[in-house]
């Protein structure tokens, strides 16, 4: 029903800007990745793979990398650990309170990210609130050192912020399971518990999946709460590219450090997406 | 029967009107699915003509065409002397009533209604009287300044309908405008409707997959079978005069009856008819209500036969049952009700009644 | 669900499982509040002194409001390019066919997940390669791009719900496409659009991690507030994080009842995170 002229006006102005403001800069930052600075700091650009050589040979870019991993599955795990029984329990449990509870759980979302760091900053601080209160009530007589500065608070931070996103996709797929075959699995004489780990659990897959994905990405390519809370054990990858396009001024290695990233995230998607189809049977 | 040219002939507008949109050739796929072929029709002026078929029969996709929201791949539709499948929707005087009305949610019903005419830029003042003409033509000032969302399915029904006819278009083309309606208000609706046509005097393309609001309402009938035209004809003759054993068979109940033409007489197990049908094997529809009990005296060219009782269907005034002959041919009758028909019958048909009727080749 | 059929023991752990969990989602929140009235600071248990304090100097620091008002401008000019492109965006990948559009659909929806410091850092080279000064101007190019997904991802999930016969209905009535865009589509997209730009507009208010590629002279809030971080923890933070957390409240509050009084149930964000 619609002219060719009106797909041509809807399709090409978009296409323009995105192939402008995207496509051009991703194609700029594989450029980058293989050219090289000159001593006195000027970009060559000549073309060759020593970036990536540098990369596997400097054991710090991939042991941060791994780091960095590491960090972001356990904030992924403690997100699902937080977020799938508080989704499970607003779809299936809170009765007339779950649009206030669902609010609830969207409202730190829009509370700014750094402002939420900042606030864990200020709580495990040495002088911060827990320490000080742990001493106001005798839990302890000097400040715990690891609170901050450390894996720990950049993990805790990351978990903060990431659980509603992780929520969020895990409650629409709950709350898109009919409930009449949660009723039907009774009737059939299922249990409650075998209900939820044969129907529900099963039908929730593809928001366990999306949710996680957002958790795990987000926070791989984090690098402000690292520098805010992670003190020189907790830093991560994308520190390492900012300090290149920094101080170290060596944007081709960040580029070449920020391609694998892209790469990494990219093969992760796509395969987050082929196991939702999988599991999504709508 | 009816070769392909006598059918083009068949689907032309009635002698002596002239024909105000000619559908030539038109054919359409989706991918590799083709949903129209070939389809030639002619839509007379003031005419009632309604597009009937089963779901996927393509009646909605050639209602589509007309309007302009699909294109044809080939053929060529006009309209009085224009052609009309190059013009872009907005650009035909063509309305169409959408099967769940699409009234416009964030307008009023007056709003809905004047919509056409605000955008062809008419004066305010002839806005406002032709939307009081249309909304009084169906009954409905009352609700003028409502939201869609706030009248009822028979209303909102009444207000799809105005907002088309306001245009005053040449061809008015309504997509299953009753489906949504229950029973009784549907029943209400197509008397309704066939009136209001009468008064406006518009040609009227109606699509339906329900024979009998087909058989109320229409001038002439189309009956479309995986993208073909199966025939063309008035509910009568359609009715009566059934072209093929699907049209036959779609249209009311039948009885099929595969006979050998021998020297013009058919035989089919032990009955047999005169006919003017050529030699060889043939299909013949014999309705239902065209089976009678044998009277007393004998008339010209009926054939008599006994048969035993298998099944009774009470269905009110008429009831229908189920026979079966000694020799084993199984036929459904209809007669006045009556209690507990049982054991054996002594049945009989007009010769005339036994249709000559084409096979339906299997089509996917 | 029928509430009959739960398990005591579900029901009995579920329960504090979710106050545990909105306790640790509120903590932060509730301590930055607090402290922005204490008289001692950041830190230190109990809170005391109450003050105004923290508010008065904020009030004085003309630093920290011309960024607001940058932070505005951005924001404003970043919902309307987002806007701009998105809807359009949508509508291409709902109602047109080219080649590659599957590429397409993948490349703009990409910043929604992609860690903002992969798009700041492309976006950066580009403006290095091309001899563009960073500046407010930048910025707003990164946003505007990054949140074009926002924008469609919105407007896409409101054309599903969108009846196709409503366009087919007013061109039907004779009006043209560019009339029956702005006078059936848009007005049926009203709710997604509005959704878009409040999402995108806080979104660029509180966006750090492209900005902090593509900053010039002049700070956006977030960068400012980031700057002072970086020289130590000073309450006027906690004053105007509790001012903006306000804002944002009312904001959300608005635009729940918009929600609710229109259409039911709002799902704004869970739509975004669906697909």
């Amino acid at each position: 029903m619609f002219s060719r002229a009106y797909r041509a006006v809807i399709t090409l102005p978009p296409l323009l800007w995105v192939a402008a403001f995207l496509l051009i800069p991703y194609a700029l930052l594989f450029c980058y990745s293989f050219w090289s600075v000159s001593p006195d700091q000027v970009i060559v650009h000549s073309w060759s793979l020593d970036n990536y050589r540098e990369l596997f040979r400097v054991d710090v870019y991939l042991q941060t990398l791994f780091r960095s991993m590491w960090i972001a599955a356990r904030v992924t795990i403690f997100a699902l650990l937080l977020g799938y029984p508080l989704a499970y329990f607003l779809s299936f449990h809170a009765g007339k309170r779950k649009d206030l509870l669902y609010q609830l759980v969207i409202i730190p979302l829009w509370v700014s990210y750094l402002v939420r760091a900042y606030a864990w900053k200020t709580i495990l601080g040495s002088d911060g609130v827990l320490n000080t209160l742990l001493q106001y009530v005798h839990l302890t007589k000097h400040p715990l050192e690891f609170l901050l500065y450390s894996p720990f608070a950049v993990v805790l931070t990351l978990t903060h912020i990431y659980t509603p996103f992780t929520f969020l996709p895990i409650y629409a797929s709950l709350e898109h399971i009919p409930r009449n075959l949660v009723e039907a699995s009774h009737d059939l004489g299922a249990s409650p518990f075998q209900t939820f780990w044969r129907v529900i659990f099963p039908l929730s897959i593809p928001g366990v999946l999306a949710g996680a994905t957002f958790a795990f990405v987000l926070s791989l390519g984090d690098f402000l709460a690292p520098l805010l809370l992670g003190g020189p054990s907790g830093i991560m990858i994308s520190n390492i590219v900012v300090s290149l396009f920094g101080a170290a001024y060596n944007w081709p290695l960040g580029a070449a450090i920020s391609l694998c990233m892209l790469v990494l995230v990219i093969a992760l998607l796509f395969l987050s997406e082929n196991l939702e189809k999988k599991w999504s049977f709508r | 029967m009816a070769t392909s040219t006598e059918s083009a002939i068949t689907n032309a507008a009635r002698p002596g009107t002239e024909p105000l949109l000619t559908i030539r050739n038109v054919a359409k796929s989706f991918g590799r699915n083709a949903v129209l072929r070939d389809i030639s029709l002619q839509v007379a002026e003031g005419e009632f003509l309604t597009i009937l078929g089963e779901s996927g029969s393509g009646k909605t996709t050639l209602l589509r065409i007309i309007a302009g929201f699909e294109s044809a791949d080939s053929g060529e539709i006009w309209m009085g002397g224009e052609r009309l499948d190059p013009l872009p929707p907005y650009r035909r005087r063509v309305n169409t009533v959408f099967q769940h009305y699409a009234l416009f949610p964030h307008l009023t019903v007056e709003e809905n209604v004047g919509y056409g005419l605000r955008v062809a830029k008419r004066p305010k003042e002839e806005i406002a009287s032709r939307v009081e003409q249309a909304l009084a033509m169906v009954k409905m000032t009352d609700y003028a300044r409502s939201k869609p969302a706030r009248i009822s399915g028979g209303q909102q029904q009444r207000i799809a309908l105005a907002r088309a006819l306001v245009n005053r278009p040449r061809l008015l083309l309504l997509d299953e405008p009753l489906s949504a309606l229950d029973a009784n208000l549907r029943r209400q609706m197509q008397v309704e409707l066939k009136s209001l046509q009468r008064e406006v005097g518009i040609s009227f393309v109606f699509v339906t997959h329900d024979q009998e609001e087909a058989m109320v309402m229409s001038d002439r009938i189309a009956l479309l079978r995986t993208g073909e035209l199966e025939q063309v004809a008035s509910p009568r003759e359609i009715y009566s005069r059934p072209a093929t054993a699907y049209t036959a068979q779609f249209i009311g109940h039948t009885n099929l009856l595969h006979a050998e033409v021998k020297d013009g007489v058919a035989r089919c197990h032990s009955l047999s008819w005169r006919t003017g049908f050529r030699d060889g094997s043939a299909l013949f529809s014999l309705r239902p209500e065209n089976i009678r009990l044998a009277s007393a005296t004998a008339a010209h060219d009926v054939v008599r036969f006994r048969a035993k009782v298998r099944h009774q269907a009470f269905h009110g005034a008429t009831e229908l049952l189920q026979i079966e002959c000694a020799d084993g041919l199984a036929l459904s009758i209809r007669t006045a009700s009556r209690e507990n028909r049982q054991g054996e019958l002594e049945l009989e048909f007009s010769a005339a009644d036994a249709v000559p009727v084409r096979e339906s080749p299997e089509r996917n | 669900m029928s509430a009959g059929k739960r398990t005591a023991r579900e029901s009995r752990w579920l329960p504090w499982h979710a106050i545990a969990v909105f306790g640790f989602l509120y903590l932060p929140i509730v301590t930055l509040i607090v402290y922005s009235f204490n008289g001692q600071g950041v830190g230190g248990f109990p809170p005391r002194n109450l003050t105004l304090d923290w508010y008065r100097m904020l009030f004085a620091d003309d630093a920290i409001w011309t960024s607001v008002l940058n932070s505005l401008l951005v924001a404003l000019v970043a919902v309307g390019i987002a806007l701009a492109f998105g809807i359009p965006a949508a509508l291409a990948l709902d109602r047109a066919n080219f080649p590659g559009k599957a590429v397409f659909r993948r490349l703009v929806l990409l910043p929604l997940i992609l860690p903002g410091i992969i798009t700041g850092l492309s976006l950066l080279m580009l403006f290095r390669q091309t001899d563009v000064k960073l500046s407010l101007v930048t910025i707003v190019l990164g946003h505007g791009t990054a949140l074009i997904s926002v924008a469609t991802t919105e407007v896409f999930a409101g054309l599903q719900k969108l009846d196709r016969a409503q366009e087919e209905a007013s061109l039907d009535l004779g009006a043209n496409y560019w009339h029956t865009f702005w006078r059936v589509t848009i007005p049926n997209l009203r709710l997604s659009i509005i959704g878009a730009a409040l999402l995108i507009f806080t979104l660029s208010m509180d966006e750090i991690a492209v900005s902090f590629f593509l900053i010039g002279r002049d700070n956006t809030l977030p960068l400012e507030i980031w700057g002072r971080l970086r020289r130590g923890i000073t309450p006027e933070i906690n004053a105007i994080s509790s001012i903006i957390f306000i804002f944002s409240l009312i904001a959300i509050v608005t635009w729940y009842r918009l929600r609710v009084g229109a259409e039911g149930q709002p799902q704004i964000t869970g739509e975004l995170l669906e697909t």
